[in-house]
């Protein structure tokens, strides 16, 4: 399974199953990679494989939140359990991401 | 009710490789008095979140999981341990978090939700939140250049959670 891809102008991040810190330095780094080299325009994060996650999850939503939205670029979250959603609204970023579950 | 204590104590090194270590040893710990899952999440989280901040913010190793062949050079890591010691009695948790870092200058400014003292590093600022959220109570003691303890405290296995679907 492909962790990014690319479908239109949409930026598609399969998150692993555990979202640390250790695992999102890596994510963090890559996404932006993708976002100054391809032209893409919104962003999906999907949490359909994630069992934990820790506010390393929110750092690296804000962190891409804040480098596309300025362009006007969305950032969606799919496939949200009620942990992730519970995090997402105590940081407030049920405000500014599209959340599906 | 059961009063019966029971301790256990980790060193490990300041790496982020072992922040999934940490965490799931202390969930290992508890599992014999019956928590719930969402418990156990909640305590997963507060851990994870205490031993990041030491990694991070206590030996300043930011660096986490570079993935081979990505040509990435690998980082030089700062040399520094994080204690775990975790205390049972009868069915309340306590975790003391240490490290022997750098230390917190303002606690008051570094648990403001949303504060980081490292915003280029992609850090949400929610971590003392979290901890606040999840543990029932939390307290943190620091000096600088001397290091951090965080005690975190939770009554398990006495929330009724209604069973919700996946």
């Amino acid at each position: 399974m492909e962790e990014f891809q690319i479908i239109e102008n949409y930026l598609m991040v399969r998150l692993p199953e555990e979202v640390d810190h250790h695992r999102a330095d890596y994510i963090c780094r890559k996404a932006d990679r993708y976002l100054l080299d391809q032209k893409v325009e919104h962003i999906v994060f999907d949490f359909e494989d994630t069992r934990f996650m820790d506010s390393s999850g929110i750092g690296i939503i804000l962190g891409r939140y804040r480098k596309i939205s300025c362009f006007g670029g969305k950032v969606y979250a799919i496939h949200v359990d009620k942990k992730v959603e519970r995090m997402f609204r105590m940081a407030g970023l049920n405000k500014i991401v599209e959340v599906l579950a | 009710m059961n009063s019966e204590k029971n301790e256990m104590e980790l060193s490990f090194d300041a790496v982020s490789e072992n922040e999934s270590f940490a965490r799931v040893a202390v969930a290992a710990f508890v599992t014999h008095i019956n928590p719930t899952l969402e418990e156990i999440d909640d305590v997963k989280t507060a851990v994870s979140e205490a031993v990041t901040n030491a990694i991070i913010h206590g030996y300043e190793n930011y660096r986490g999981y570079v993935k081979g062949g990505e040509g990435e050079r690998p980082v030089p890591v700062h040399q520094g341990k994080v204690y775990v010691r975790c205390r049972l009695e009868g069915d309340v948790l306590h975790i003391e978090v240490q490290d022997q870092g750098k230390g917190i200058a303002d606690i008051a400014r570094a648990m403001e939700p949303m504060y980081t003292s490292r915003p280029e590093l992609d850090r949400s600022g929610m971590g003392f939140s979290f901890m606040e959220a999840f543990m029932d109570d939390l307290e943190v003691e620091s000096r600088p250049a001397a290091g951090t303890i965080v005690r975190m405290t939770k009554k398990l296995g006495s929330t009724s959670w209604i069973a919700c679907g996946e």
